[in-house]
C-alpha cells in the first residue's frame, strides 16, 4: 500500500539549533503512529511540520504521493491534514457550531446545509450535540478538546495529527477525549499522535515511533517498545514513567 | 526654487529665542500642571466632599475641549471680563488648565494601581490618611505612572505649538512672522522642520526607550 | 445680556451650522481615513515582515515627535513650492489628520492584534484560512473589543485636534465665530459657546469609551 506521508532525510533548525535531523518517515493509510519522545526532541515541531506551520531546511515531504517543497500552496494541504493543540485554540467569539463550520463554509466553500448536517452527526459522535449554540467559554477543557478534534474532521481530512491534546486537561477529562481518538483509530483514520499517556500509546498504536535530540531513535510495534525498547535512551525514558506506577509502598502493611 | 542659505542663517538667532520660549512655555507648564495634579490627586484620595465632585467636573472639561479654545477664550474673551493678560501669561495658564487634568487622570490611574493591601498595611501600622498618602501611597503610585507621566511632559512640550496662535514667539510663530515678512517660505519651513526634528524626535525616542525601561520596573529591579 | 446673547447665537445659527458642517467634516472624514489607514497599519505591522516594519516604524515616529501643527504648515505652505500643487485648506487639514490618526489608531490596532493569543492564528492557518480570512475571520473580531475603547479616545483627539485647522485658514467653526465677534465684540458669548461646542462633541465619545473599557475589559 502507498505512504500517505513519507519525510525523507527531512531536517529544520531554530536558528543555528537542529531540531530536526535527517528524519525518515513514513505513514501508510489508516496507520496509527504514536510519537513519544523526551521534552524539547522535536515530536511537536514535526507535527508541525507537516502542515506547514513550520517549514523544514532540508529533506523531502511527499503528502498523497505528492512532492511538498517549501513553497507550496499550504492551505491546500492543511485542508487535508487535520490538526488538534494542546490547549485546543477554539475561536472564543464563536459558538461551538461557528467554530466547526468556520472552515468548510469559508474555506472549502461547501454548502451550508451538507456541511452543517455533518457537523451535527460528529457532534453527536463526541456525545456535545446539545452544545451546539454554547460559546467556548462556557465548556470545560475535555468539552473544548473534544468539538476542537470535530472542528478539524468536519474538513474531511486525510489524516490527523494530535499534539499532546490531553496535557492541559485535568485528569477527569483525559478520558473523555481519549475515547474520541480511540473512536477514530478504530474507524480507520490514519493518526499522528504525540502523547505522554502511555497506557494510551499502547493501546491505541500500530507503531510507537521514539524520538531523541530532532532524529528518530526507534520505530517498533507498540508490545515490542514497551516490553524490549531497544536502546538506552527509550529504556531510561520508559523508566521514568513507570517509576510512579511501580513506587514502593512507604508503608508495608 | 534655489535656498537662500544667507538669509536662512541670519534668522538663527531669532530662532534660537524662538527655542528658548518653546522650552520655557513647555517646562514651566509641566510644573504648574504637576502642582495642580497633585493637588487635585491628594483631594481625589482624601474623598473630600465637595472638592472631589469639582475635580471631576474641571478633568473632563479640560479634557474634552481643544487647547487652542480655551488658549482664545483665556486671551480673547477675558478681556471683555476686565481681566487682560499678555499672550505669555495667557499660554502658561490654557497650558497648566488642560496639562493640569491629564496629569490628575495620570496620577489617579497610578494611586488605583496601588495595591489595597498596601493601604491596608499603612493603616495598620498606624500611620495617618496623610502619611499613607505621603510615604505609601504617592511613591508606588509615582513610579507606576512614570511612564504615562514623560509621555505626557512631551505631549505638552509639542502642544506648545498651538500657543504661537496667541502671538508668543516660539518656533511656529517665528516661522510664519518671518514668510509674512520676508516670503522665504522655502527656507523657512526648512529651519521650522528642522528645529522641531532636532527637539522632538531625540524626546520621543528617550520616551520609547523609558518605556521599555521601566515596563516592568519596580522597586528595586 | 442674556436674552441679547441667545438672540445672537440665534441670528448666527445658519452661519454657525455651516462652521460647525465643516470642522465636524474635517473630524468624520479624518475618522474615516484614520481607521482605514490604522487597520491597514496594524495588519501590516502584525505580519512581521522586516522592510515593512521598519518604512512603518519611521512613519509612527514622524507623526508621533512632531506636533500636528508643523504637520499642517509644512503641508499647507510647503507642498505648494516642494510638489507644486496647493492643496485648499480644508484637505490639508483632513489629510493631516488622516495621517496622523493613522499612525496613533495604527498602534492600538496593533497592540490589540499583539494580545491575542499566537494559538489563534495557528488553529485558524490549520483548517486552511487564508491570510485575509485569519484576520477578518478570526484576529480582528477578538481584538475589536480590546480596541473599541482606545479607538474612541483616539477620535475625541481627532476632534479636539480639527480645530487647528482655522491657523491655515479654513473658515471653520472658530472662524466663523472670530467673525461674529468683529462685528458684534461678543467675545465671552462666542468662545463660550465654541468651548461648550467642542466639549458637547467629544464628552459623550470619551464617556461611551470609559463605560466600554469598563464593561468589557474588566471581566
Amino acid at each position: 500500500m502507498s505512504a500517505l506521508i513519507e519525510l525523507t532525510r527531512f531536517s529544520k533548525n531554530f536558528g543555528s539549533v537542529p531540531v530536526l535531523q535527517d528524519v525518515d518517515l513514513s505513514v501508510r493509510e489508516g496507520e496509527v503512529v504514536v510519537i513519544l519522545g523526551p521534552s524539547g526532541c522535536g515530536k511537536s515541531t514535526l507535527l508541525r511540520c507537516l502542515n506547514g506551520l513550520e517549514l523544514g531546511h532540508a529533506g523531502q515531504y511527499r503528502f498523497a504521493g505528492q512532492e511538498l517543497p517549501a513553497t507550496t500552496d499550504w492551505r491546500q494541504v492543511r485542508q487535508q491534514i487535520g490538526m488538534v493543540f494542546q490547549s485546543y485554540h477554539l475561536f472564543p467569539h464563536m459558538t461551538v457550531l461557528e467554530n466547526i463550520l468556520l472552515g468548510p463554509l469559508s474555506v472549502q466553500k461547501r454548502k451550508r446545509v451538507d456541511a452543517q448536517q455533518q457537523a451535527e452527526s460528529l457532534l453527536t459522535r463526541v456525545g456535545l450535540l446539545d452544545k451546539r449554540d454554547a460559546y467556548p467559554r462556557e465548556l470545560s477543557g475535555g468539552q473544548q478538546q473534544r468539538i476542537a478534534i470535530v472542528r478539524a474532521l468536519c474538513m474531511n481530512p486525510k489524516v490527523m495529527l494530535f499534539d499532546e491534546v490531553t496535557a492541559a486537561l485535568d485528569p477527569e477529562m483525559v478520558k473523555e477525549v481519549l475515547e474520541v481518538i480511540l473512536d477514530l483509530a478504530r474507524s480507520g483514520m490514519t493518526l499522528l499522535i504525540v502523547t505522554h499517556e502511555m497506557a494510551f500509546a499502547r493501546a491505541v498504536a500500530d507503531r510507537i515511533l521514539f524520538m531523541d535530540g530532532g532524529r528518530i531513535a526507534e520505530q517498533s510495534a507498540p508490545e515490542s517498545f514497551f516490553s524490549a525498547p531497544q536502546t538506552a535512551r527509550a529504556q531510561q525514558f520508559l523508566e521514568k514513567f513507570s517509576y510512579v506506577e511501580n513506587m514502593p509502598k512507604r508503608k508495608t502493611s | 526654487m534655489a535656498f537662500d542659505v544667507e538669509f536662512a542663517l541670519s534668522t538663527l538667532p531669532a530662532f534660537v529665542s524662538a527655542v528658548g520660549v518653546t522650552l520655557q512655555v513647555g517646562f514651566i507648564a509641566i510644573g504648574t500642571s504637576l502642582c495642580v495634579a497633585l493637588i487635585n490627586a491628594a483631594i481625589t484620595a482624601f474623598g473630600w466632599p465637595i472638592l472631589r465632585p469639582l475635580v471631576r467636573v474641571y478633568v473632563e472639561l479640560a479634557r474634552n475641549t481643544p487647547l487652542l479654545i480655551q488658549l482664545f477664550f483665556i486671551y480673547f474673551a477675558l478681556p471683555a471680563l476686565g481681566i487682560r493678560l499678555s499672550g505669555f501669561a495667557s499660554a502658561i495658564i490654557a497650558m497648566t488648565f488642560m496639562g493640569g487634568a491629564y496629569l490628575t487622570e495620570i496620577l489617579r490611574a497610578g494611586i488605583d494601581a496601588v495595591p489595597r493591601s498596601q493601604i491596608e498595611s499603612g493603616l495598620s501600622i498606624g500611620l495617618s490618611r496623610w502619611q499613607l498618602l505621603r510615604h505609601v501611597i504617592l511613591p508606588q503610585a509615582g513610579i507606576l505612572s512614570l511612564p504615562a507621566l514623560f509621555a505626557n511632559f512631551i505631549f505638552l512640550l509639542k502642544e506648545t505649538t498651538v500657543v504661537s496662535a496667541v502671538a508668543v514667539p516660539e518656533i511656529l510663530y517665528t516661522t510664519k512672522s518671518y514668510i509674512a515678512l520676508y516670503y522665504k517660505t522655502y527656507e523657512m519651513l526648512a529651519v521650522m522642520t528642522g528645529l522641531c526634528v532636532l527637539l522632538f524626535v531625540p524626546m520621543s525616542l528617550l520616551l520609547r526607550l523609558i518605556e521599555r525601561r521601566l515596563q516592568h520596573g519596580q522597586f528595586g529591579s | 445680556m442674556a436674552s441679547s446673547g441667545l438672540e445672537l447665537l440665534w441670528v448666527s445659527a445658519p452661519q454657525l451650522a455651516q462652521g460647525i458642517g465643516r470642522t465636524l467634516g474635517i473630524s468624520l472624514l479624518a475618522i474615516v481615513f484614520s481607521s482605514v489607514g490604522g487597520f491597514i497599519y496594524g495588519v501590516l505591522r502584525n505580519l512581521g515582515v522586516r522592510w515593512i516594519d521598519g518604512v512603518l516604524r519611521v512613519y509612527l515616529e514622524l507623526f508621533r515627535a512632531i506636533p500636528v501643527l508643523v504637520w499642517l504648515y509644512l503641508f499647507f505652505f510647503g507642498l505648494p513650492i516642494f510638489i507644486g500643487w496647493s492643496i485648499p485648506g480644508f484637505w490639508c487639514a483632513v489629510l493631516v489628520l488622516s495621517l496622523w490618526g493613522a499612525s496613533e489608531t495604527g498602534e492600538v490596532v496593533r497592540g490589540a492584534l499583539r494580545s491575542i493569543p499566537g494559538g489563534q492564528r495557528e488553529a485558524g492557518l490549520a483548517i486552511g484560512l487564508r491570510q485575509l480570512q485569519l484576520y477578518g475571520r478570526v484576529l480582528l473580531p477578538q481584538a475589536l473589543r480590546r480596541m473599541t475603547p482606545p479607538l474612541i479616545n483616539v477620535f475625541t483627539r481627532l476632534i479636539k485636534t480639527s480645530s487647528l485647522a482655522v491657523l491655515i485658514g479654513v473658515v471653520d467653526v472658530i472662524k466663523i465665530g472670530q467673525q461674529i465677534i468683529e462685528r458684534t465684540y461678543e467675545s465671552v458669548l462666542i468662545y463660550g459657546f465654541l468651548f461648550v461646542f467642542f466639549f458637547l462633541a467629544c464628552y459623550p465619545l470619551s464617556a461611551a469609551s470609559r463605560v466600554l473599557e469598563r464593561r468589557w475589559n474588566h471581566s
